[in-house]
């Protein structure tokens, strides 16, 4: 019915899905007219300045402490190492993290494999609802969460526990996209329906099926949207700024930026090598579940 | 569609027919009770505000957006977004036809793509702080130039500016670019260009009547799209700028603070406007992508 609209792709990440999906083009390249290769390294060597440059500034930057005008390249990575509040934030952001994947698999593994075997029709509605995240911009969103559970009835946002759990809830809406499509991903390569048959046969009630087989036949795919999650989670500022959780270490970090010289330039390199990791991993983790494309979150 | 044929022909579980549609939905209501809770009604919260006049019913605050920093923070957030989904769309657009068809290794290409998935991650606090580093005041290619005798901060060039801060976000704008243009563009068909050249045409008419045409519901709508990216993005800019610079994110972060606009209604519509800019890009990329599919699917 809808079954073959709706698996097309959409959004960055389905067309991610279908390039990956489809064989690497073994066209021979056609022959090129030496302009053409000159003009062609002429980019790649401009965008290599402009992508690396800043890395390598932030780079130079943080080994260029001089304490008493002796030169001390490693101060800085000391002062980092011996910083409570990194270990903090990092800690608190992959708690936060872990915790929001945990949930949002709880929730989209059983939402995306009902969708496809009890209720196609409504696919289309809950791959609506899943990309509200990027209908609503993180601050919007914040603004919202505040207004609704900051005050009464709720009040929620007046206690620490309660503005944690308003964080990782807005999270898991964040990581719906990225998971649902993820898993959805993951649930197209296996015969979901063959599979739970054979199980309902054996006598095997829908909880057992879901986390004895259908759990561990998607591994991939979970694992890809669970680092994409984490990706998403650890370097978020918004969010965690307006609900007060300073302690996380998209805020640590900001907050840093503002009073330290040169520390915060050794975050900023853990930071993107945490989001290289992350993407690292992912593409590790092979094709079915590659997905790197986000609009969505840390902006 | 195969798929949907194989559910067809073998009907649902015996147990449950397809009719009983009835039920089955149930089976979605955490993932729509949890969806309820945390986007809907914090939206509709803004929504209603958005609507309401001192406790009245009234469109006074979406009049009211049309006074004081508004109007010019959405004129600023707009053009900061068509700015760097141009710039960012051309630039991609030319770095993912160079390592496709540009005759470059093949390892680069694999490098530029996954550099790509990397780049248009790292947005946020630390790509601002990584610019101030690089071009702030004191920045190291900044002392570099001035080393040899070039002052970049002699003319109007500020970091924290808009020009600032469209030159970072082209940090992650270009990147998402290839990632989404480059298997659109590895989708050319070679058929088609010898078609093409099978009758005379040469390479600039190959693309000009071609190849460009195929491409440009995927250009036009990956633009679109990084242009809501742009729009949406407040870390970015609140790290680079304190939250001087006049743009919406920023003047709604100042009303999450303190009613700074002294009108919690128009906060409220300024923010539904955001959301209605966010959902007509998000719907025309879609229009776009639907059919940038027609001749890239099989």
């Amino acid at each position: 019915m809808t079954q073959g609209r709706s698996s097309a792709p959409f959004g960055p990440l389905g067309v991610m899905r279908n390039w990956l999906r489809s064989a690497p083009s073994t066209a021979p390249r056609q022959r090129r007219s030496g302009a053409s290769h000159v003009v062609s390294w002429v980019i790649l060597i401009l965008a290599i300045l402009y992508f690396f440059v800043p890395l390598l500034a932030t780079f130079l930057h943080s080994i260029k402490p001089r304490p008493n005008d002796i030169p001390d390249p490693t101060l800085a990575y000391r002062q980092v190492l011996a910083d409570e509040g990194f270990f903090i934030g990092l800690g608190y952001s992959f708690l936060a993290g872990i915790i929001t994947i945990i949930i949002s698999l709880l929730i989209i593994v059983p939402t995306a494999y009902w969708v496809r075997l009890k209720v196609p029709r409504l696919r289309p509605v809950v791959e609506f609802v899943t990309l509200m995240p990027f209908v609503v911009p993180p601050v919007v969103f914040v603004f919202g969460l505040i207004r609704t559970y900051g005050g009464p009835p709720f009040g929620l946002l007046s206690t620490n526990a309660g503005s944690d759990f308003v964080l990782v809830a807005a999270y898991v809406i964040l990581s719906f996209p990225y998971m649902y499509r993820a898993v959805d991903t993951g649930l197209a390569a296996i015969d979901v329906r063959t599979l739970t048959e054979a199980s309902q046969s054996l006598g095997a009630s829908w909880t057992r099926i879901l986390l004895r087989v259908i759990f561990p036949n998607l591994r991939t795919a979970i694992l890809s949207g669970a680092f994409l999650t984490l990706a998403i989670v650890v370097g978020e500022y918004t969010i965690a700024t307006y609900l007060a959780r300073n302690q996380a270490f998209g805020p640590y970090l900001s907050l840093l930026g503002r009073s330290a010289p040169y520390t915060p330039a050794v975050v900023t390199l853990i930071s993107f090598a945490l989001t290289w990791i992350a993407m690292g991993m992912i593409a590790l983790l092979g094709r079915g579940g590659r997905q790197g494309v986000q609009v969505a979150g840390a902006r | 569609m195969a798929e949907a044929v194989v559910i067809d022909e073998r009907g649902a579980l015996p147990a449950r027919p397809a009719r009983s549609f009835g039920w089955a939905w149930l089976g979605l209501l955490p993932f729509f009770a949890f969806s309820i809770a945390f986007m809907f009604l914090p939206t509709s919260y803004l929504v209603i505000g958005s609507l309401l006049k001192d406790g009245q019913p009234s469109l006074q605050n979406y009049a009211d957006l049309n006074t004081g920093i508004i109007p010019s923070a959405f004129m600023t957030s707009i053009e900061i977004s068509l700015v760097t989904a141009i710039a960012g769309g051309i630039l991609g657009f030319l770095l993912a036809y160079a390592i496709i068809l540009g005759g470059l290794p093949h390892w680069l290409r694999t490098g530029v793509m996954t550099f790509s998935g990397v780049a248009s991650n790292f947005a946020g606090v630390p790509l601002a702080l990584a610019f101030v580093f690089t071009l702030g005041q004191l920045g190291v290619v900044t002392v570099l130039l001035q080393g040899l005798g070039f002052n970049i901060y002699e003319g109007n060039f500020r970091l924290t500016g808009k020009f600032g801060l469209e030159l970072v976000y082209l940090y992650f704008q270009i990147p998402l670019m290839v990632l989404i243009i480059a298997p659109a563009i590895d989708g050319l068909k070679k058929d088609w260009r010898e078609a093409a050249e099978n009758m005379g045409a040469t390479p600039a008419v190959y693309w000009r009547r071609v190849a460009l045409p195929i491409l440009t519901p995927s250009i036009l709508g990956t633009m679109v799209l990084l242009f809501g990216n742009a729009f949406g993005a407040q870390a970015t800019a609140y790290q680079l700028t304190g939250g001087t610079l006049n743009i919406i994110t920023l003047v709604i972060s100042s009303q999450i603070r303190g009613d700074v606009l002294h009108n919690p209604g128009l906060g409220f519509a300024a923010a539904m406007g955001m959301v209605a800019i966010m959902a007509v890009s998000i719907g025309l990329y879609t229009v776009f992508q639907r059919r940038a599919e027609r001749w890239l699917r099989s």
